[in-house]
């Protein structure tokens, strides 16, 4: 691949038609970190997670009278009928007229309405965006910290996630993002934060004596330190797992912690003094004698700029543009940056952008799902999307937007999506992408336009042979070329 | 495998208005005659279907897969029928179904969708030829002739310059099998993906099931066929595409499931014909055969020699032709599979030569001009 194409499609999401990285790509790319847009006009229409979580509130709450209802509803035929039949009692959640279902299904509803509008927004940012580059990056960081929208209460959240906690942030320092999203309403609840209760606080002492099962839970904890920071298997012990979690207690969701609405008010993050530890915790052999919510949040800082982290982020990111087994000597520039800066991202991405290893002219990366959409998108000149279509494709294609089932997210590796029947999928999906199109693309034109001077020549072939525009244009999509970036 | 049903014409309009009754008169009608072309993609096991149980190397060979046969009905002293395939016993019986064994085309390696290219275009190699020798049979029939596919999209047997009309019975969203041999060739030089592909290919026709639902959408499928070569002013000749034949693993069930949907199949258009199908000619022809030997996985692999079928009311039945060239080791074709004694395209063109009164030398010449043996299949037709 030529400079620019590398520009075009490694770093950034494929190209549109009329995109020319120019003389220097290099610089071209460096320049989108002044064009990013945080915050364009589809995402901030949509609804905020303060919004969301007061819906989920809201749900907790009608569920709860909901199930105080029909336990004092009358049941008539009950006592005859249990006479009559033994336990043979139809479960009573079969019961169409049952108000628990009725108040579940009308949350499901609600919450997908939410995931399907942040669903075509994001897909829409990225056909549109004028900085791809930007705008790859904001998919690797959230799914660096992946949530997944797998229980009700995160098909509305995860989408809100992305939008407030990670594309703010994607230019500023890796601390300030790591802050903003695990204090997110969506991770606090994704990794049962917002349930944690230290056994020592006010509540869990007054859980305690009531017999209750109030306690810590260290999931957050755990996975801040082996997913989000340190990564896996980089010296920390589960006693410091342990601490942390401890540290952690008290960090919550107003409207959605234990106890309900008693956290404070906005749907947004808040600290709960009275599941909060007291005591000062001993994590990485330091101790950490704050407060209350600072705890946590002092913990979060070291972490940010603690090597085991920069080498963790270098070696991801590295990933990400110079192949699955990234180049070590990547990784230590990348490294370096990372920790002479103390974190801060733009220097990372420079690094990565002046590395001769992100240049390398083979491809390096077997596509995602998601890429090969957007940048097959992009390539045939989308701008507009039909409502639902993005959830329906990556749905069949293997990849169900913000939904990677896991916390560690989806894998960045060739071995997840360089599968027989992922393949024969896309060539599905290209044949009915080329048809929409009405022979008005000529795939051959645009073929050398989307890889200026790297289409091989059994790939122009293929295109050139062809035997309608809309085969031409389903063969430029599967090409090798198109596959891998 | 055909569920929903939705036409899809491609670029053949006109047809599909005079199946269904646009233009009642035909006033040149000038053949009464219905050729089926049934493909069965994938390789199908002519070994399995009709079994030398003569051959005294049959049960050592085939192992478990001979197991089948132990009550098959024998057609005569070497060959047994699958049991499965009870309507083609009833047309052997009545002597309206000829096999014709151990049969080849030109091709000579191993790869679907070059075996279906050569089988389909009538060349002696790969990409040899543009169009299928089906299209090319249109034009030396008189011009009401039509064709029709039952497919989604046009399969290269019927493709050329005649016109075509095309219906799907299924609506699902599988990609053409055209796109799909372009993909073949446009990832052959990369390693990666040429495998991957491989396999995908090979999947997609184990899962395009003609056995599934118990062979009543293989009926409907040849239901569907008989309506629209009975439909006034209707299609002379039709083609149906099978998958699912190429039998790697599990192969006894599978091919036993396969078989019983190709039965219902020809059953069903027989029965849809009606009258007709005194003037019906049906081929069952693969593109090439599988290995003598059951592998690893109590399947078969790709192989070379085959079986071909010819079907109908129209047909010299009741005998199997074939020079057998048995299946002790040192007969096989290059040590593993059943060496072809007969050409396909000789067949076809002998096949349809005779069924539609033309001259073989001439059709030959257009159908299969790369065709090594002038031969000519004798018979094949009631006189």
């Amino acid at each position: 691949m030529a400079k620019a194409g590398i520009a075009l499609n490694r770093f950034g999401l494929g190209g549109r038609p009329g995109d020319a990285p120019g003389a220097d790509p290099a610089r071209w790319l460096m320049a989108q970190l002044e064009r990013y847009e945080a915050r364009p006009e589809v995402i901030a229409a949509l609804a905020p997670s303060s919004q969301i979580v007061g819906e989920l509130a809201d749900y907790r709450r009608d569920l709860r009278e909901a199930r105080r209802d029909m336990r004092a509803m009358p049941r008539p035929e009950a006592d005859t009928e249990v006479a009559m039949r033994g336990s043979a009692m139809p479960p009573r959640r079969r019961d169409p007229d049952d108000p628990t279902a009725q108040v579940r299904r009308d949350a499901r509803l609600q919450a997908r309405d939410h995931y399907a509008d942040a669903i075509s927004a994001r897909a829409l940012t990225a056909l549109n965006s004028p900085a791809p580059f930007v705008e790859r990056l904001v998919h690797f960081w959230a799914n660096h910290f992946a949530v997944s929208a797998d229980k009700l209460e995160m098909i509305g959240l995860a989408g809100s996630f992305e939008f407030e906690a990670v594309r703010p942030h994607v230019l500023g320092k890796f601390g300030e993002m790591l802050h903003a999203v695990e204090r997110h309403p969506a991770m606090l609840v994704y990794l049962d934060q917002a349930q944690s209760v230290g056994p020592n606080s006010a509540l869990g002492q007054a859980a305690g004596r009531r017999g209750g099962k109030a306690g810590l839970n260290e999931n957050l904890a755990r996975e801040i330190l082996e997913l989000h920071t340190l990564g896996v298997r980089t010296g920390y012990s589960q006693a410091d797992v342990t601490e942390f979690a401890r540290a952690m207690t008290g960090w919550s969701v107003a409207g959605l912690g234990r106890g309900g609405a008693d956290d404070g008010q906005g749907g947004g993050f808040a600290f709960a003094p009275r599941r909060h530890e007291p005591g000062t915790r001993t994590i990485l052999g330091k101790s950490w004698p704050q407060q209350g919510e600072a705890q946590a949040a002092a913990v979060l800082d070291m972490l940010a700029t603690h090597p085991a982290t920069a080498r963790h982020i270098a070696t991801k990111l590295a990933r990400h543009f110079a192949g699955d087994d990234p180049p070590p000597a990547l990784v230590g520039k990348l490294e370096t940056a990372f920790l002479k800066s103390g974190g801060d991202l733009p220097s990372v991405y420079r690094a990565l952008v002046e590395a001769p290893e992100c240049w390398v002219a083979q491809p390096v990366k077997f596509k995602s799902p998601w890429e090969w959409t957007i940048s097959a998108l992009r390539g045939l000149g989308a701008e507009q999307l039909p409502p639902m279509a993005m959830n329906g494709l990556m749905t069949q294609l293997g990849q169900p937007v913000w939904k990677p089932g896991s916390p560690a997210g989806w894998d960045d590796v060739a071995g997840s999506w360089a599968g027989p029947d992922a393949v024969m999928r896309r060539v599905e999906a290209a044949e009915r992408l080329a048809q929409r199109t009405r022979d008005t693309v000529d795939a051959r034109a645009r073929a050398a336009e989307l890889f200026p001077g790297a289409l091989s020549e059994s790939t122009a072939q293929s295109i050139a042979r062809a035997e309608s525009p809309a085969q031409g244009v389903a063969l430029l999509l599967v090409a090798p070329e198109f596959l891998r970036r | 495998m055909l569920t929903r049903r939705n036409f899809v014409a491609l670029g053949a309009s006109a047809v599909v208005t005079s199946a269904f009754g646009a233009r009642m008169a035909l006033a040149r009608a000038a053949t009464e005659r219905r050729f089926v072309f049934i493909i069965q993609r994938g390789a199908a096991d002519g070994l399995g279907t009709l079994a030398p149980v003569g051959d005294p190397a049959f049960a050592g060979q085939r192992g478990v897969l001979a197991e089948d046969f132990a009550a098959a009905p024998k057609l005569d002293g070497m060959f047994a029928l699958h049991p499965a395939m009870t309507n083609t016993l009833g047309l052997y019986q009545a002597k309206q179904a000829l096999f014709v064994h151990a049969v080849a085309s030109p091709y000579r390696e191993r790869s679907h969708f070059d075996g279906q290219n050569v089988l389909e275009t009538g060349g002696a190699s790969a990409y040899a030829q543009k169009d299928g020798w089906l299209n090319r049979l249109l034009s030396l029939l008189p011009a009401d002739d039509k064709a029709i596919a039952l497919a989604a999209t046009i399969p290269m047997a019927l493709r050329g310059p005649a016109e075509v009309a095309s219906y799907a019975p299924s609506s699902l969203p599988d990609a053409s099998d055209d796109l799909l041999a372009r993909v073949s060739a446009m990832y052959r030089e990369d390693a990666q993906l040429h495998a991957i592909w491989e396999q995908a290919t090979a999947t997609r026709m184990l899962t395009s099931d003609l056995a599934a639902d118990n062979g009543r959408n293989a009926a409907a499928t040849g239901t569907l066929a008989a309506k629209l070569l009975t439909a006034q002013g209707g299609a002379r000749i039709a083609m149906i595409e099978t998958g699912g034949w190429d039998t790697h693993a599990q192969q006894r069930g599978r091919l036993t499931g396969q078989l019983k949907g190709l039965d219902a199949m020809v059953g069903a258009l027989r029965t849809g014909l009606g009258p007709l199908w005194a003037n019906t000619m049906v081929v069952v022809a693969t593109e090439f055969g599988r290995t003598v030997k059951v592998n690893g996985t109590q399947g078969t692999d790709h192989g070379t020699g085959a079986l071909a079928m010819l079907m109908g009311g129209a047909v010299n039945g009741g005998r199997v032709v074939a020079d057998w060239p048995g299946l002790g080791d040192a007969a096989l074709y290059e040590a593993r599979d059943l060496r072809p004694t007969a050409g396909l395209d000789t067949l076809l063109n002998s096949a349809v030569a005779s069924h539609f009164d033309l001259q073989p030398v001439r059709t030959a010449a257009k159908l299969f001009p790369e065709m090594k043996s002038a031969g000519v299949v004798k018979d094949l037709v009631r006189a």
